[in-house]
């Protein structure tokens, strides 16, 4: 009789997988103007997963899975793919979109799923005292200028007084964020800002580019994606902008962007926050485990890119606060509300990312329940047209954080305000 | 059989005159009714709500409201996703500066600006016609949304541009928000919508609606037996202005919290909504309900039998709805050129003679 029930049991278990998985919603855009960065993500993220399933058996012995939702970068189709997606226990929601991350971060607070938005989206989700379930770890827009201006400071010695800078930015939530710091830091260093403002899609940038030629800014920075930044790359050339004076932020440098000018491009920067390129142990085991067993997601021909290898960091972020999640519930099948516990107590150290075989892969950091924005660090990528690859011309650095902290702070009370919250983590 | 009107009697004038003076057309009507108002709150989850419903519902004013203009007075508009950000923008300034006040009354009002805003758009039709009035409202939708994503202070100088919904109430239920139950979405856009309906029904019958037709069908005729173009053409505007604005001000407030001007009311926005017509039936109130029906409902239908019934590729899936919704959008034009309202009433006209057509 004992041993009936035993197998019944163990017959209703296996015949109910849905409850004992760890579910990733990829709410990706393999369709549309963005879809040249949406691929790349998407299909990092989802390899990394099934690495984690055909190597170790899922994380702490719980398989993942991947629940995939095309977005086309469309915000309606955003709020459809989460709420179709929600009621199957997604661990944690990232859009890779700043349109759709504002949808959401309303929602995923008030339903306890937790957020990782890693270099896009609220930069001022980064104060963890107001923004109890959004993560933008380990690094912001706001960062993301700051690098840029130091890159430029490095360049000129430290003095960049009464230099002209001009930034090309997505006349969208994505392309403004950045122009309050921008703005912060001309004041502070005494350059001069022109922000030229490129509309939805992207395709259309003549005039911008007239401008340009016109007032020869000293250095031009970039905030695109998808078509626009090999639209605008192209649109430089031809006006024989020097290239390695125009740096676009990291998701600028991928390459999508680069590829379609040819040798023109040669001498392209780009700021990023992760490693580039294939070289870690880790892409040998995805070669064995995934992509040998025909188990690649999407076409397979997008590993090592700048864009899969920020999916790939992604993923290996969540698989990591998952990890430090069942450690602090002793749950191996965690939920969503756990998941943020584990986002909220994730520590990243060289060694972790060496057991992982992606030594030097990203920086090290800590997630506080004050500052879920990381150490916002990144280093200076450059294009290499004749090798076809980007490669680092700097270290990991730091970023201004006197200047963006005030920032972070007066945004994110403005927020707390407007919803009249009260501030956590006391 | 199903459907007749034998003695079905009417015995005064309002009640030959009537919306539905057949007697089962009435039931039907109730009977949606009684299913919208009184069974489908009950039932509705949040994937319902939020992914389906409030979006068709939204979408049926904004088309009820162009139907106004395009359909019944002929004017053609390519500026409603522009005048539907009026809305939205409208309702964020007068939620966020009166907090106190109702968002009913939010909601009105920014019909009411949306209307003057279009009427002021409006002004050219006097003096032109067609294409070159269907430029004029391209004008205005570039410059609306040039408009709302250059000065701050419609967005209230935040730092990306957005503009976000705080949480409102009517009757102690919240309305908009996170928090927000999903009947109480469901139940505000359906309450403005039948609104919406009701009033289109009466006007488009009355003597206004008559002289919008007047207008449209030859407008020199027109203002030779007495139809002044001036009032007929701006009031038209007007009022689909006004629908669109309340269209605009729930799309931003209920259904998606956070809006981003060219994102949401950009130029796709005003050409989906002149589909939805255009499919749906030109000079239809029921055409706006079944064109919206047909826009907002086929793609998630097709979605989720794509994706989640059949387990395909959703890039695959995604480029397939593009073509499956093209293809049936053509399908449909030739066989029923003037729309799913049209193919309806020839249903309807069948139905009376049925089983004896001859």
């Amino acid at each position: 009789m004992k041993r009936l029930a035993t197998v019944t049991v163990a017959a209703v278990m296996a015949a109910a997988p849905v409850m004992a998985d760890l579910v990733f919603p990829s709410l990706s855009y393999r369709t549309g103007a963005y879809a040249a960065g949406g691929i790349p993500f998407a299909d990092g993220y989802a390899d990394y997963m099934t690495l984690l399933n055909e190597r170790d058996g899922g994380i702490g012995g719980v398989m993942t899975r991947i629940l995939e939702c095309e977005t086309g970068y469309n915000t309606e189709k955003g709020v459809e793919c989460y709420e179709a997606t929600k009621g199957e226990g997604s661990l944690v929601y990232q859009p890779l979109s700043t349109g759709i991350t504002y949808q959401l971060i309303p929602k995923v607070t008030a339903d306890n799923i937790p957020m990782h938005t890693m270099g896009y989206g609220r930069t001022s989700a980064a104060n963890g005292k107001v923004f109890s379930n959004v993560f933008n770890y380990p690094a912001n827009y706001w960062n993301g200028a700051s690098l840029v201006v130091n890159h430029l400071l490095d360049l000129n010695g430290g003095d960049i007084k009464g230099k002209k800078v001009s930034l090309v930015y997505h006349n969208s939530g994505y392309g403004k964020e950045p122009i309050r710091t921008f703005e912060e830091l001309a004041k502070k260093h005494g350059f001069e800002l022109t922000l030229l403002a490129i509309d939805h899609p992207g395709q259309e940038q003549k005039s911008q580019w007239l401008q340009i030629r016109r007032e020869r800014p000293d250095y031009v920075t970039m905030w695109g994606w998808g078509v626009m930044n090999q639209v605008a790359i192209q649109e430089a050339i031809n006006i024989k902008f020097p290239m390695e004076n125009f740096i676009g932020v990291w998701w600028s440098g991928s390459e999508n962007a680069v590829l379609p000018a040819g040798d023109g491009a040669h001498g392209y920067k780009a700021i990023t926050f992760h490693n580039v390129g294939s070289d870690f142990p880790v892409f040998g085991e995805l070669a064995k485990y995934v992509v040998d067993a025909g188990k690649a997601a999407g076409a397979g021909d997008q590993i090592g890119t700048a864009i899969y290898n920020r999916g790939f960091y992604a993923a290996m972020l969540a698989a990591e606060a998952v990890k430090t999640a069942q450690k602090i519930h002793g749950v191996a099948d965690i939920t969503p509300a756990m998941m943020r516990d584990g986002m909220e107590a994730l520590e990243i150290t060289e060694a972790v990312m060496t057991d992982l075989g992606m030594p030097n892969f990203g920086p090290s950091f800590k997630v506080t329940c004050e500052n879920h924005g990381g150490p916002g660090t990144g280093a200076v990528a450059q294009w290499d047209a004749t090798n076809k690859k980007w490669s680092l011309i700097s270290d990991f650095a730091g970023s201004d954080m006197s200047v963006i902290q005030p920032l972070i702070d007066a945004d994110s009370a403005a927020y707390a305000a407007e919803n009249g919250m009260e501030a956590r983590c006391n | 059989m199903f459907y007749r009107e034998s003695g079905d009697f009417s015995e005064t004038y309002p009640a030959d005159s009537q919306t539905f003076p057949i007697k089962f057309d009435r039931y039907r009507y109730y009977a949606v009714l009684v299913v919208a108002f009184l069974i489908i709150p009950f039932i509705i989850n949040d994937y319902w709500a939020n992914a389906i419903l409030v979006p068709f519902l939204i979408y049926a004013i904004a088309a009820i409201g162009l139907n106004i203009l395009v359909g019944y007075c002929g004017q053609v508009s390519l500026g409603t996703g522009g005048f539907m950000a009026v809305g939205a923008y409208a309702c964020y300034k007068l939620m966020t500066t009166f907090p106190d006040v109702s968002i009913m009354f939010h909601i009105l009002i920014s019909g009411g600006i949306t209307a003057a805003v279009v009427t002021l758009f409006g002004l050219p039709s006097l003096r032109i016609k067609g294409f070159y009035l269907a430029v004029a409202t391209l004008a205005a939708q570039f410059f609306l949304v040039w408009l709302f994503n250059r000065v701050a202070w419609f967005y209230n100088y935040s730092a990306s541009g957005q503009i976000n919904a705080p949480d409102r109430t009517v009757f102690g239920h919240l309305v908009t928000g996170p928090n927000t139950d999903a009947w109480a979405k469901y139940m505000i856009c359906l309450v403005f919508l039948t609104f919406a309906g009701i009033v289109a029904r009466n006007l488009t019958r009355g003597s206004l609606g008559r002289k919008w037709s007047a207008i449209r069908d030859m407008d020199i005729a027109a203002e030779i037996i007495g139809v002044n173009p001036l009032s007929a053409k701006l009031s038209a505007f007007a009022i689909s202005g006004f629908f669109i604005g309340i269209s605009g001000a729930l799309f931003f407030s209920v259904y998606l919290g956070a809006v981003e001007v060219g994102e949401a009311f950009g130029i796709q926005k005003s050409f989906l909504v002149l589909f939805m017509i255009i499919i749906g039936g030109l000079g239809s109130v029921f055409g706006s309900f079944a064109g919206a029906a047909f826009m907002v409902l086929l793609p998630v239908l097709l979605k989720n039998v794509l994706v989640g019934g059949l387990g395909w590729d959703t890039a695959l899936a995604a480029h397939l709805e593009f073509v499956i919704v093209g293809a049936l959008i053509i399908i449909f034009l030739i066989a029923e050129p003037h729309g799913l309202a049209q193919l309806w009433r020839v249903a309807k006209e069948k139905l009376r003679l049925w089983p004896f057509p001859h």
